[in-house]
């Protein structure tokens, strides 16, 4: 049997069983690693970037949906419109500040919206006050790039602050 | 530990022990965790990633049970070392191939690792022999809450752990099992396990990762859903499945005996004929006889090889692994004749005092 891509013979037979029906594909030694090299390994399947790219066209007008890409995160900045594409969220915040966007797509994928499994057994700060930092490394960060010293030096102090509050709730290390 | 030093010993989830190990090769618990003060992956800043390392390995070598982990600093290894780990499955490619800042500390005997900037802070790996998710699971539980005393989760109480991609969201947990089907494949009932499968919202995929290709016959199971639903649940969802799927693929072996023992007997016997004299072999076609032989031996007609020896050459006989254990580069068809070597020092030694006819 011939490679179904070249005229090399094909020694790999593929059974590709993400489909609705299994396909089978019979491809030379060369093909068959082009074909199965990009896999990574745990990449969101096709189906979830569909899902994603399905769930906001339906319900929404093209002036809502608009909108809603405009949304951005107040902490790490991210715009919905980059979740949408990227298929990854920018920060813990997100899961708060697009709350109600995202409740309809998480339902969809796993069929729930409340978590029912382990909890951390200490709950040091709220979320809120651990992302504050995250939004001022953000700020730091912008500043430096526009050479604003001044301010990036007192927003360093302030992230100093809160990074020695909350080492001072960890609980010392366990004696070696 | 060296990395030299892991390419000869083989890990404790390959010793072909535990329950089911003719066809359930490993169980493997994976967890998800983010630093509650730090963006997620995508958008940290180089400083950010070496802010989280720095972070996690400090908190990590603190804790007594985890300290003995060997650290490893990916973005120093060379491409070899990091393909090395992968097919290991030690670290994802993901983590092998991404840029930046990132590490893996691994267990001496294989049976955790603790990725960091992957797709997600901490991806906490643990992995065991055979079907045994539920002991899995304690390990993993155990090693989740010493972590957890030392650093802040991002985790809302609603959504609980929160992960870079909401279809991880909630527990973080992927609970698989490696199974090896191949009379399955065989008689082409694979489809409709995976359909019935996908069903009950559980995925399948190959070997390596998505595109679930039959590489050796070898199949993921694992959990689709990460929310809604315990631990302990999700672990028990899979745990309940293995079980028919390993019935299934034993009856389909049964009925390959029963009404084509010959073909089943010449399969095996060619398979392991090609594996002892080959010249020159490539790394599908290895996978591909050393599956039949696996399933050989699993059903007795072949007697004088074990299953740790094949899971072992699963492995061995993978690119980057055969390079480390040569000391050496090889170009793919230097491989093929490093490989060919391979198998015929390791199944003819296996073989050797076994056959006094042999002359
Ligand atoms: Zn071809
Ligand atoms: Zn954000």
């Amino acid at each position: 049997m011939k490679c179904q891509r070249c005229e090399k013979p094909a020694t790999f037979h593929i059974t590709e069983l993400t489909g609705d029906t299994p396909q089978e594909l019979h491809l030379c030694a060369d093909h068959a690693q082009a074909y199965l090299a990009p896999a990574a390994a745990e990449e969101p399947p096709e189906s979830f970037l569909g899902a994603l790219a399905q769930q906001f066209k339906v319900g929404q007008t093209a002036a809502q949906l608009a909108r809603l890409d405009q949304k951005a995160c107040p902490y790490c900045g991210i715009t919905f419109y980059e979740f949408r594409h990227a298929g990854r969220l920018g920060c813990p915040h997100d899961y708060v500040c697009f709350a109600e966007d995202l409740e309809p797509l998480i339902l969809n994928i796993h069929g729930a919206t409340e978590h029912a499994g382990k909890r951390p057994k200490r709950h040091a700060q709220s979320l809120n006050q651990q992302t504050e930092l995250i939004r001022l490394r953000r700020e730091m960060k912008e500043a430096v790039d526009r050479e604003d010293y001044e301010r990036a030096s007192q927003l360093r102090d302030e992230i100093r602050g809160i990074e020695q509050g909350s080492e001072t709730d960890s609980p010392p290390p366990e004696p070696a | 530990m060296k990395l030299d030093e892991l390419a000869n010993q083989c890990g404790e989830w390959l010793r072909g022990a535990g329950p089911e190990s003719d066809i359930v090769v490993s169980s493997r618990i994976r967890l998800a965790r983010n630093l509650a003060d730090y963006p997620f992956i995508r958008k940290c800043t180089e400083q950010d990633r070496r802010a989280i390392v720095r972070s996690l390995r400090e908190r990590i070598t603190s804790v007594k049970e985890l300290s003995k982990a060997t650290y490893i600093d990916v973005e120093e290894l060379s491409a070899i070392d990091r393909q090395f780990l992968v097919e290991r499955q030690l670290i994802s490619r993901e983590l092998s191939e991404s840029e930046g800042a990132r590490g893996v500390a691994i267990d001496n005997n294989e049976q955790f690792s603790l990725m960091m900037n992957e797709e997600d802070h901490l991806r906490i790996q643990v992995m065991h022999s055979g079907l045994d998710l539920h002991a899995a699971w304690q390990r993993m539980n155990r090693i989740d809450d010493l972590i957890e005393e030392q650093v802040s989760y991002a985790f809302h109480d609603q959504k609980g752990y929160l992960t870079a991609c909401p279809t991880n969201v909630g527990t973080g947990a992927r609970i698989s099992v490696m199974l090896h089907l191949p009379a399955l494949v065989i008689t082409r009932h694979i489809d409709k396990v995976f359909r019935s499968l996908q069903k009950i919202s559980l995925a399948v995929r190959g070997l390596y990762g998505e595109g679930s290709q039959a590489m050796g016959d070898f199949y993921q199971i694992s959990n689709q859903i990460t929310l809604g639903k315990s631990e302990e649940e999700l672990v028990k969802q899979v745990s309940d499945v293995a079980p028919m799927l390993i019935n299934y693929e034993r009856r389909a072996r049964e009925v390959l005996i029963r009404d084509s023992e010959q073909e089943l007997h010449d399969r095996v016997s060619r398979a392991y004929g090609i594996l002892c004299t080959a010249k020159t072999i490539s790394s599908e076609e290895t996978m591909h006889l050393l599956s039949s032989l696996r399933m050989g031996v699993n059903l007795g007609l072949i007697s004088d090889l074990e299953i740790p020896t094949i899971n072992k050459l699963f492995i061995h006989t993978q690119p980057a692994h055969l390079q480390k254990l040569r000391g050496e580069e090889l170009d793919t068809s230097e491989r093929n004749i490093e490989r060919a070597n391979y198998l015929q020092r390791h199944l003819r030694k296996n073989t050797r005092d076994e056959t006094p006819g042999d002359n």
